[in-house]
């Protein structure tokens, strides 16, 4: 018998969460001030959490590894965040926003979350603007909104390219607010080393002050992980260096199940590899695809002599490129998801048509839509009629530079090149992970009090993710979420007192961490610990990346396991355990991918079919106009795969069926 | 590789807070000019790790410019010598080979240094935590809409909102003020109608927070704003110093 | 807040150099008036009558106070701003590259302390002998003394003094000037840019006139 139970609230979908808020049990105002809650992370997830428990009236500890809370790396989000506000007046409404969201997701995510997301999606706008977050306005004085991620309406809020900036820096700043009124207390460059269970409920955590090394005992009635995702694993990701999965992995460790650990987010628009000396990678906004047209040449001699330098890209004559997106996908072109560019992307390269030394990166081109389409605009306006091919350049050049200007002197900043004058080099890179703790309808983890918010849980995105939707589900599980349903669980808590932290169960949490760090010290071998991350994350790029099949999962384990092997025996942990040690941290981090890796590659291997970000080469349509696309297994593979660590090297499937009550499931085809 | 370049760093070590640093020389060799400027420390810290010496330690995130992590006041300057980028967005091609590279932490009273190159920043915490925000509970806002801002005020806000949270004006600072990063928040938020009903409130207990730190004072010199990597404009400490003006002069409002 | 908070906050501060400030360079204006009449060239008989005027008039006498007063505030809270700036960076950077600054922005306390010692000599030279002799009900030519001062037998010593004292003048204003708006709040699109050029224009124009003088007497362009 499964152990899941998603505790979906009985009714019709679109009312599930309204009559769930109308009966959820409730805590009075005086047990509030004695209930404490602990929140991991200080994202967007977390800090919105943290200051909405606080203004309830909740005790909350919030625990970041960064210096402050404002630099968690919600802030890097570049492109937007969507609601359904129809603000446009083009047709949008929660359904819609629910609809595209399920289906965006291959049909592989939780509908009566997904329509509670898309439910509170406005307010999360209203709240914002409230907080003085300058979104994006018409000179009328009303917000803005794009279109993103080839939707059909446009609903995407935005500020410039700085949205997650902007919207942390609200939470963040009602965050401090309470700090400043006592509600909440601090704890900046603390990493939380492991969760602490009494009776089989989570009751706090071991974390590390990274300042002094001391370990701290941390008491909480409830514990909340807004973390973020684990994209690191595979070294190289638009992630920060920071992110990671520790604190996610001791969760899951401690009995909270892993969810879809294999479904990954490959970014199709990012600045490719220049070196190996290379620590992260730098996404172009998607909105870029725009305005841009995808290619790379359409003869092989082309593209060997760009890689050697003998060719530049505006030597390619128009009839000798070939725009493989609008080729193949007629329909939608240069907008189709991100896991379908992404994949085109690779076919292309790995075909040897790849545009820069590492064969690794395809042309995103400008000039057409710079010259023709705003160049031309631009002429009309001014009155000339025969503009010359300079003038519609230098014409169109100053539209795209008011439009995309910090984008592209970003680009000129990392890679040297001017993408004024020739086009851009992108490739995929992992960006994001849909995976995460497998949670139930109220965000509570398999581990009663353990909850789970944002990227770090197994969220509502299903096997993909649509742009500007990461920023939404955030926010969403920190305002409007977790303030409702953390209630049914404390409201059973409020005779509980706070468990002195000299209980046992905290003393034996302590032993285990400190003896970890200690056997960090011990080995005393010869390689730092980024060897063994860059070598992990060369395995899982190959194996478990953009592409997935039978053989080469199975080699990745094998290799992966050997790996752990290696980095318990000879990796080398400078200083000191008592100081700030950033090998140390990274050491701990590092040891957790590892184990992360190998569960990413163990349920990749178990889902033998086509899905969203996870593509098995095995399941592809072998016939007909969706030749070579993904294939999904509705009828064996319509399940979240939740994954139960059983010790080193083991865990047990646990399989949540998925319902869809109201949503027709189909094929996606964006030919 | 051909363009690769052999330097000389000029790192401060501190062991801790309490310690005595000094400036210790490592050279390098083989940077390529495709490096950013954290990269080639990896570079470094793998070396020194491999060499069984202590690893520089220094502040850095998402090394994407935006997160305001990383500090390095790099030939006397903050964030190195391109403006308007921060270090993790600073790439080796602007050095030439042969050159010597000096780097130091932040300096101001108010950023201890916590080890190496690493400060601590949380006085920029504390001055948000008096006022940086708008008092509005979850679940109290109107629909967005209903509020009607001008572009040109909610562009000018967004201008002011985009600081980072670096430190990079208290590091440029011959006074070590804190007026920019102070001012970005005040102007940001009083710029906006939601942001009015508490601004005399805001100024006030926020500058005096500033103060309590141990900031210097603005002299006007200018060199925050040319130093910010965000571009971020003094007339921001002009908005600030009006909103004081008026706080204290007209206002009945009083510090809390 | 307080009141007291008012007056010692940093901000405050702020207010107090640059409302002095402003103070101070309006008296510079009816200074540099009055001294423009020298060049009339009618061996300084305007000029003594201004002269006279400003030695006498009650009204003049009591600002006379206030600009001492305004003086004392400008060079007290000046000090305690170096002192606290000084005291906000206890250890220096071992490479400073200065190009983010002018270095006279910089320098106002260096440039502030050279036009106190000039401000003394000036005193000396010429206030001290017209109290002394308003005191004492007697005849007072200033264009004598002037002359005196500059072509005398210690013109090696006064002119040097006077030509680096309005230098620094100038380079103080060139600063201070714009600065003293942006403290008070007032820095907009529009208006600063004119502000900045008056600013120049004026940190300019008034040593310039000042330092004409001494040379002028000097080179016997002055009789």
């Amino acid at each position: 018998m499964s152990k899941l139970d998603s505790k979906i609230p009985e009714g019709p979908l679109d009312k599930k969460w309204e009559k769930y808020k109308s009966s959820v049990p409730l805590v009075n105002p005086a047990n509030k001030r004695s209930l404490e809650i602990i929140i991991v992370g200080s994202g967007l997830a977390g800090a919105s959490a943290a200051a909405s428990l606080a203004e309830m009236g909740y005790k909350v500890k919030v625990f970041c590894f960064q210096d402050s809370p404002r630099r968690a790396h919600s802030i890097a989000a570049q492109g937007g965040v969507n609601a359904a506000k129809n603000y446009q007046n083009d047709g949008d409404s929660v359904y819609r926003l629910f609809y595209d969201t399920i289906k965006g997701g291959d049909y592989r995510a939780r509908e009566a979350n997904v329509h509670r997301l898309a439910e509170v999606s406005g307010n999360i706008i209203d709240q914002c603007v409230a907080q003085g977050v300058p979104l994006a306005r018409e000179y009328g004085g009303m917000l803005s909104n794009r279109s993103f991620g080839g939707t059909q309406v446009q609903r995407t809020f935005y500020a410039a390219g700085q949205t997650g900036q902007q919207l942390l820096l609200g939470a963040y700043s009602a965050l401090q607010r309470q700090v400043g009124l006592g509600n909440v207390e601090l704890f900046a460059r603390h990493e939380m080393l492991e969760v602490v269970t009494i009776e089989g409920k989570a009751r706090g955590i071991i974390a590390r002050n990274l300042i002094t090394g001391k370990l701290e005992r941390h008491f909480g009635h409830a514990v909340l992980l807004g973390t973020g995702g684990y994209g690191n694993v595979f070294f190289l990701s638009t992630n920060a260096m920071g992110s990671n999965v520790t604190a996610a992995w001791k969760a899951h460790k401690k009995g909270a199940f892993f969810g879809n650990p294999c479904y990954t987010q490959i970014h199709p628009t990012c600045i490719p590899v220049s070196g190996d000396h290379q620590s992260k990678l730098t996404l172009m906004s998607e909105s870029l695809r725009n305005d841009g047209r995808i290619w790379v040449p359409k003869k092989i001699e082309d593209s060997v002599a760009i890689r050697e330098g003998r060719k530049k890209a505006i030597d390619i004559a128009e009839d000798d490129r070939d725009y493989y997106l609008e080729r193949r996908y007629p329909a939608f072109g240069n907008l189709v998801p991100r896991d379908v560019a992404s994949r085109a992307a690779k076919e292309r390269c790995d075909a040897g048509f790849g545009v820069n030394k590492t064969g690794e990166a395809v042309y995103l081109d400008f000039a057409s839509n710079m010259k023709y389409k705003y160049g031309k605009q631009v002429a009309i306006v001014k009155g000339i009629h025969n503009p010359t091919e300079e003038q519609l350049h230098a014409f169109g050049k100053e539209v795209v530079k008011e439009k995309y200007g910090n984008l592209f002197d970003m680009y000129k900043q990392i890679t040297g090149e001017d993408p004024y004058e020739m086009p851009m080099m992108i490739y995929p890179a992992v960006h994001y992970t849909m995976g995460g703790i497998w949670v139930d309808y109220n965000l509570m983890t398999t581990v009663p009090g353990l909850y789970a918010l944002g990227e770090a849980n197994f969220s509502d995105h299903g096997a993909n993710r649509l742009g500007a939707s990461a920023l939404m589900q955030g926010l969403a599980d920190g305002y409007f979420v977790i303030p409702y349903t953390i209630g049914a669980y404390l409201s059973g808590d409020i005779r509980t007192k706070a468990i002195p932290t000299t209980h046992e169960a905290f003393e034996a949490a302590e032993k285990e961490v400190q003896a970890r760090i200690d056997k960090f010290f011990a080995i005393k071998g010869s390689k730092p610990v980024d060897y063994f991350h860059k070598k992990l994350g060369k395995i899982m790029w190959d194996k478990c990346g953009m592409a997935r099949n039978e053989a080469g999962l199975k080699q990745a384990i094998v290799e992966i396991q050997q790996l752990q092997k290696d980095f318990w025996a000879d990796v080398r942990v400078s200083g000191e355990a008592n100081e700030l040690n950033p090998e140390l941290e990274k050491a701990g981090r590092v040891a957790d991918f590892l184990e992360l890796g190998e569960l990413m590659c163990v349920d990749a291997l178990h889902r033998v079919e086509s899905c969203g970000g996870h593509f098995r080469e095995e399941s592809a349509e072998t016939s007909g106009e969706q030749e070579g696309e993904a294939k999904r297994d509705d009828a064996n593979f319509m399940y979240v795969g939740a994954w139960e660590y059983k010790g080193p090297n083991t865990f047990e499937l646990h399989k949540e069926e998925l319902k869809y009550e109201v949503i027709k499931v189909s094929q996606r085809s964006y030919k | 590789m051909s363009g690769n370049m052999n330097l000389t760093l000029k790192v401060w070590r501190q062991k801790n807070g309490g310690s005595k640093g000094e400036l210790v020389t490592y050279p390098v060799s083989d940077i390529s000019p495709d490096m950013s400027f954290l990269e080639m420390f990896d570079v470094l810290n793998d070396q020194l790790v491999t060499e069984g010496k202590e690893p520089i330690a220094f502040d850095h995130d998402c090394r994407e410019g935006i997160c305001g992590m990383c500090s390095m006041h790099i030939n006397g300057h903050a964030h190195g010598p391109k403006d308007q980028v921060t270090t993790c967005q600073l790439h080796m091609r602007s050095f030439k080979d042969g050159d010597t590279i000096v780097v130091e932490p932040w300096r101001a009273a108010a950023f201890p240094v916590v080890k190496d190159l690493v400060v601590d920043r949380s006085s920029f915490d504390r001055i948000i935590a008096k006022g940086g925000f708008i008092s509005v509970n979850t679940g109290n806002a109107k629909d967005a809409n209903n509020l009607p801002i001008p572009k040109v005020d909610a562009d000018k806000a967004f201008e002011a909102a985009a600081c980072i949270g670096c430190g990079a004006c208290v590091a440029t600072c011959k006074n070590s003020s804190a007026m920019l990063f102070v001012s970005a928040k005040v102007a940001q938020l009083s710029l906006l109608p939601q942001g009015k009903a508490e601004a005399s409130q805001r100024v006030l207990n926020m500058v005096a927070q500033m103060d309590e730190e141990g900031f210097g004072s603005c002299t006007n010199t200018g060199a925050c704003e040319v130093e910010c990597p965000k571009g971020i404009s003094i007339q921001n400490i002009a908005i600030m110093n009006k909103e004081y003006l008026k706080a204290s002069v007209v206002s009945e409002q009083e510090a809390q | 807040m307080s009141n007291k908070e008012f007056l010692t906050s940093s901000l405050a501060k702020k207010f107090v150099m640059a409302a002095t400030g402003l103070f101070l360079i309006s008296f510079l204006v009816v200074h540099v008036s009055i001294n423009s009449l020298i060049f009339l060239n009618d061996g300084g008989e305007t000029f003594n009558v201004a002269a006279g005027f400003m030695a006498h008039n009650i009204i003049i006498r009591i600002m006379e106070i206030g600009l001492f007063v305004g003086l004392l505030m400008h060079i007290y809270q000046a000090w305690i701003l170096t002192q606290e700036n000084k005291k906000a960076r206890p250890v220096q950077y071992a490479v400073q590259n200065e190009t983010a600054s002018k270095w006279y922005s910089r320098s106002m306390g260096i440039l502030g302390s050279l036009l106190l010692i000039f401000l003394a000599v000036h005193l000396y030279n010429f206030w001290y002998p017209t109290k002394v002799a308003v005191a004492a009900g007697t005849e007072h030519n200033t264009y004598n003394e002037l002359k005196e001062v500059f072509t005398g037998e210690l013109w090696f010593v006064f002119v040097p003094v006077y030509i680096l004292g309005v230098v620094s003048l100038g380079y103080h204003l060139l600063h201070g000037f714009p600065s003293a708006f942006q403290s008070l709040g007032f820095n907009h699109k529009k208006y600063t840019p004119l502000i900045n050029a008056i600013g120049t224009g004026f940190s300019i124009i008034v040593p310039l006139i000042f330092a004409l003088m001494p040379l002028a007497f000097l080179l016997g362009i002055l009789d």
